[in-house]
């Protein structure tokens, strides 16, 4: 056993786990933060992706122990109370998700994209999507969200 | 996935120490491949050392007209520096396209070259380039470092410090990526050097290689090669479920096309 400490979403959190837990592992299961999704455990999916350090990882590719000392911000992160984050608007007036499993990953790629420097267009975000499955919607009006959503973030002071 | 022991060292010293001290250890860089490789089972160390913190493993410079990079240099920070999309502008390109944005923000240039995947981009560039590897022991010329299939010339307990790409005149790579993984089914990477040209091949056979036929072609013209009338044996390539041998030596043609195109600036 270990004893991690990190920063997760605004709060210094500590944990005993077993050397081998994964990130996603301690978010879910001892944090009880279940918005990060495991989708296919194989590092292929994207739905576990959560942001340490402020880069987009895979959670269920990281051991927890990796994270230790790191500010770590998961999809229970961007809303403020009741007030959703403007990409989480976006995704509800774009209808962009149907099942929602693959939502919190989809999410925390359209965030991180919105502060990279990349021009904003569909066949960029497609390009930033690779690493996020979707197996309903077909995309489409995830990319629409995420070009209007990133248009949001950016235009905000 | 089993357990096991985790070291988080903060120098080399303390990191072969560390391994030696462990009765089956591993050293971990980024993970992309070996974190998926633990949990499958397909390794079971006793103790992973992870190289996250060795400062001496960071950085990325310019000396004598080669770009050194630090082992623990993510594909995402070889993709966005300055200094490398001015000198090398093919490395840069060629590690934005490795994996997805996840992996690449955790992936690194040691871990890439240590796993010697034999479809993995970095190795090409490295042989390509006829880059010099730095360990903790050594150094290492890229036509020494790729042994075999996932094999290199490292000591179990050797660590990659970093990675010495001499700057070419010009460079190109063209790869046909698997639609789903973003691995190579073939990939080339072309270059000429002050010395010499290198072309070296990836994802087409066991390990990445050099291919000398082309080589003596675009060393006698870079601008109008015809490699047109060089066979490329399918004996010794690999078939599987994407791609037959016979298919990857035809890319193998096509792709180094592209890749001299694109160091020449015809294609971008």
């Amino acid at each position: 056993m270990i004893k991690v400490s990190l920063n997760v979403n605004g709060d210094l959190v500590s944990a005993e786990i077993i050397e081998n837990t994964l990130l996603s592992t301690l978010l879910r299961e001892h944090l009880q933060l279940k918005g990060t999704h495991i989708g296919c455990d194989t590092s292929q999916c994207g739905a576990c992706i959560a942001m340490v350090n402020g880069r987009t990882v895979k959670s269920c590719t990281m051991l927890a122990v990796q994270a230790a000392g790191a500010e770590v911000q998961t999809v229970e992160g961007l809303s403020i109370g009741e007030k959703l984050h403007p990409m989480q608007e976006a995704f509800r007036e774009h209808h962009a998700l149907q099942c929602g499993f693959c939502t919190p990953g989809m999410l925390m790629t359209a965030v991180a994209l919105a502060e990279k420097n990349i021009e904003i267009n569909e066949a960029n975000v497609r390009a930033e999507l690779d690493g996020n499955l979707c197996r309903c919607t077909g995309y489409q009006n995830i990319v629409a969200a995420i070009i209007a959503g990133v248009k949001q973030m950016r235009a905000a002071p | 996935m089993i357990n096991f022991s985790y070291k988080r060292p903060t120098s080399i010293i303390n990191a072969t120490k560390t391994f030696s001290e462990s009765e089956d250890g591993l050293f971990l860089a980024g993970g992309q491949t070996l974190l998926p490789v633990l949990k499958q089972g397909l390794a079971m160390p006793s103790d992973i050392i992870d190289l996250g913190d060795l400062q001496e493993l960071k950085g990325i410079e310019e000396k004598n007209k080669s770009i050194i990079i630090g082992a623990m240099t993510t594909h995402a920070q070889v993709k966005n520096s300055p200094l490398i999309q001015k000198k090398i502008p093919t490395l840069a390109n060629l590690a934005g396209f490795i994996g997805d944005p996840h992996v690449r923000n955790l992936g690194t240039l040691g871990g890439a070259l240590a796993n010697n995947d034999p479809s993995a981009d970095y190795t090409a560039a490295a042989l390509g380039l006829g880059a010099i590897i730095y360990t903790d022991k050594r150094s290492i010329k890229s036509d020494e470092f790729f042994i075999g299939l996932f094999e290199t010339a490292l000591d179990p307990d050797e660590i990659i410090v970093k990675v010495e790409f001499p700057i070419p005149d010009k460079s190109g790579y063209a790869k046909f990526p698997n639609p789903a993984s973003r691995y190579a089914i073939v990939g080339v990477f072309v270059s000429s050097l002050t010395t010499n040209v290198r072309v070296s091949i990836t994802g087409a056979a066991s390990c990445v290689f050099r291919q000398l036929d082309y080589e003596n072609v675009l060393s006698r013209s870079f601008l109008t090669p015809d490699l047109a009338h060089i066979n490329i044996p399918s004996d010794e390539l690999n078939t599987d479920l994407h791609a037959s041998a016979e298919y990857r030596a035809h890319l193998i043609h096509i792709m180094t096309c592209r890749a001299v195109a694109s160091a020449n600036g015809e294609i971008t």
